[in-house]
């Protein structure tokens, strides 16, 4: 009895020296960022501790934007769940939907058309470039221009309209099925893109001759928010924010699926892990991207653009996980199903969440001009985090 | 002059003056607005009125209609005085800055000096309004502005010295009557580079709009303020903007030089300001903004012992000058 009470007094002891403020200076301030605050990519809160301007402890809170996804994906058949997938992280919609439709069809061990195929990374790679091209205005905003934000803007407008080609929507397109795409490449579609594809190319070297190259803002991202190549990957960090701390990790080529494997392209690193080099992956990673869309449009197969699946989809019982390069990191799919219509449980595992985690460790020390850069360099979308 | 006329006559340019800020206010808001639209590959503007000009003068008009919010737990006269504070010093250097000969308020002999005094004054307002809106964000956007007011007004007053000593005078007038063959641009550009970028730091301008940094403390000092008080800090803004390019110009572009004459002098003068905005403008949309101690350090590491330097070489240079003839 006596050895319980003093194990529970240890453990008081710990936890209260665990919660004290430690080597905080004794006057420090604690403000409230979010869930509106202009440069929180949504909704957003944390709670900082502050000495002046410096940061000395952040801790985040999520859950303004949960909408239970994953529960309802129980309630729902597989076709039924599709459209809510885009809502995961809605600026990289497309790449939401590959991830769920290759887990489907990899549990029902579907043979999905090469053409689809084709298409498939078209819309990813162009949806890719549409949620890197908000990335880069978004910075541009952070570090306090607003010109960037108009630029990426506009031209990320012209990709959506091309994708608004294929699949009618803007934002969430709805567009991948189970076992394919669910309508042919359009009329006029091959040209606009080859068209956009040059337009893009210019419009890059403009992008880096304004924002790249300009003084204060390498002044500003160089050697801030540094995360190191061991810690990046302790965190499970994944996506562009994996790669710009220089692990050569990307799934389109670690577990190339949807055919990558055929396109020539390379994955692009940082060295540093700094917030510049975040910053360039991305920048570099439209360039990659244009490169795949104009092989696959080059190479683009005839056939079908849909597999032959039955009405009603009833994956045999087991359980999957499949991943996919999303917009911002791994995107995982663990379906569990149990050979009816409906899956029995869905698991979705978004890169977002995982680079919040580390926010306070990035974050400690660092001045809280550079908390809304950092935060964007890990370009995080609230939707996918919460779900 | 009887007592009366003359306080009509002062009444009056107080009014002139009133226009007048109200007037360039508007303007430079619209032009803002069009130059950078046109940059960023928009149209800016364009509903009410030919090219949207009237968008300007109703959107004033909204800010001035809208109900006076006032917060619970501010520090009441601080927070109320803060917009006056900052309003008061930009209306009172209009009556020190000369537009043409004979086209100026006062006559002043130390109007230079005057005028950087009361410039630092608009700084107190920000800290006004940072301590008296009871928000975190205000507190920091107004500490943050003291700290930079100590980091570039040094350097402002001294990379005017050179100027100064070339004309030997603190009244602008007279330095502008001294740049007669040659504006003081070409031997004092250091000066004038200087003088800008402390001047855009002054206006709390784009590269430096550190205390109302958006993306970081929401709208610094202003966030708790909205109509009419809100009004005062933008108007104060951009008139200062004008004052800082109306210095420039005064200071190293000539001024209303080569007009003589009051009236195509002071169209010279408002044109050659009006280009130096245009120019701010122009940095405006395409830089990004410093961090604050990044800010200091280029404040206290280079351009306060570059601005002593210039100082230097120039005494010298004018010393020898004169001891040749």
């Amino acid at each position: 009895m006596a050895d319980e009470i003093k194990n529970n007094e240890i453990e008081v002891d710990e936890i209260s020296a665990v919660n004290e403020p430690g080597d905080f200076p004794k006057d420090y301030m604690e403000i409230n960022f979010g869930p509106h605050h202009p440069s929180t990519h949504g909704v957003f809160r944390f709670i900082a501790k502050l000495d002046g301007e410096k940061i000395l402890e952040v801790e985040p809170i999520v859950g303004y934007l949960h909408r239970g996804i994953e529960k309802i994906a129980e309630n729902r058949t597989y076709v039924q769940f599709k459209p809510l997938v885009d809502r995961l992280d809605y600026t990289g919609a497309m790449n939401n939907e590959f991830g769920y439709c290759i887990a489907v069809e990899k549990l029902m061990e579907l043979e999905v058309p090469l053409k689809a195929q084709a298409i498939r990374v078209i819309c990813a790679e162009l949806n890719r470039i549409c949620a890197h091209e908000v990335f880069f205005g978004a910075m541009g905003l952070e570090v306090g221009a607003f010109t960037p934000f108009l630029f990426g803007f506009k031209d990320r407008e012209i990709a959506m309209h091309l994708m608004e080609m294929l699949a009618g929507g803007r934002l969430t397109f709805n567009y991948f099925t189970i076992g394919g795409v669910r309508q042919d490449v359009p009329k006029g579609f091959y040209a606009e893109t080859k068209e956009y594809l040059k337009k893009f190319k210019k419009n890059l070297a403009e992008y880096h001759e304004l924002f790249s190259g300009n003084e204060i803002f390498i002044k500003r991202t160089k050697g801030v928010g540094v995360i190191t190549r061991e810690d990046a990957i302790e965190w499970s960090m994944s996506g562009p924010t994996l790669r710009g701390s220089g692990a050569v990790f990307d799934i389109r080529k670690v577990e190339p699926y949807s055919g990558y494997d055929k396109y020539d392209w390379e994955v692009p690193v940082g060295k540093n892990g700094d917030v510049y080099d975040r910053y360039l992956v991305r920048m570099n990673e439209m360039a990659q991207s244009a490169r795949i869309i104009e092989q696959a449009l080059e190479s683009l197969p005839e056939g079908d653009h849909q597999a032959k699946v039955a009405r009603v989809i009833k994956p045999p019982a087991g359980e999957i996980y499949l991943r996919v390069e999303g917009t911002k990191g791994e995107l995982g799919f663990y379906v569990v199903s149990d050979g009816t219509d409906k899956p029995y449980r869905m698991k979705i595992r978004t890169p977002s969440f995982n680079h919040l985690n580390a926010l306070n460790y990035v974050l400690k020390n660092n001045y809280i001009a550079d908390f809304p850069i950092i935060l964007g360099s890990f370009d995080t979308v609230m939707g996918s985090v919460d779900r | 002059m009887v007592w009366w006329l003359a306080l009509l006559w002062a009444l009056l340019k107080l009014i002139i003056a009133f226009l007048f800020i109200f007037l360039t206010a508007l303007i430079l808001i619209y032009m803002l607005r069009k130059v950078m639209g046109h940059m960023q590959y928009r149209m800016g503007p364009r509903h009410h009125g030919p090219h949207g000009i009237w968008q300007t003068v109703f959107d004033a008009l909204k800010l001035l209609g809208k109900e006076d919010i006032i917060p619970n737990g501010i520090d009441k006269y601080v927070y109320l005085f803060a917009p006056v504070i900052a309003f008061v010093p930009s209306l009172t250097i209009f009556a020190f800055l000369p537009f043409a000969p004979k086209v100026a308020a006062s006559n002043f002999e130390i109007s230079l000096f005057f005028i950087f005094a009361i410039l630092g004054f608009s700084t107190i307002s920000l800290l006004m309004a940072g301590w008296g809106s009871n928000n975190k964000y205000s507190l920091i956007g107004g500490i943050r502005g003291a700290a930079q007011l100590i980091s570039y007004e040094i350097p402002l007053v001294l990379s005017t010295m050179g100027v100064v000593i070339m004309a030997g005078s603190l009244n602008l007038t007279d330095i502008v009557n001294a740049q007669v063959k040659i504006w003081y641009i070409i031997p004092q550009i250091v000066g004038f580079f200087l003088f800008f970028t402390c001047g855009l730091a002054e206006i709390n301008h784009t590269p430096f709009d550190i205390p109302e940094a958006e993306s970081e403390i929401v709208s610094g000092f202003n966030t708790e303020y909205s109509g009419f008080r809100f009004a005062a800090f933008f108007l104060a803004e951009f008139v200062n903007l004008f004052i800082i390019c109306a210095l420039a110009v005064l200071l190293f572009f000539g001024g209303w030089k080569p007009f003589t004459n009051p009236i195509a002098g002071t169209i010279c003068f408002i044109a050659k300001t009006y280009v130096l905005i245009f120019i701010s403008m122009w940095v405006r949309s395409t830089f990004p903004r410093f961090r604050l101690d990044q800010f200091m350090d280029f404040g206290w590491k280079f351009m306060l012992p570059l601005s002593l330097v210039n100082i230097f070489v120039t005494a010298v240079v004018v010393l020898i000058v004169d001891k040749i003839r």
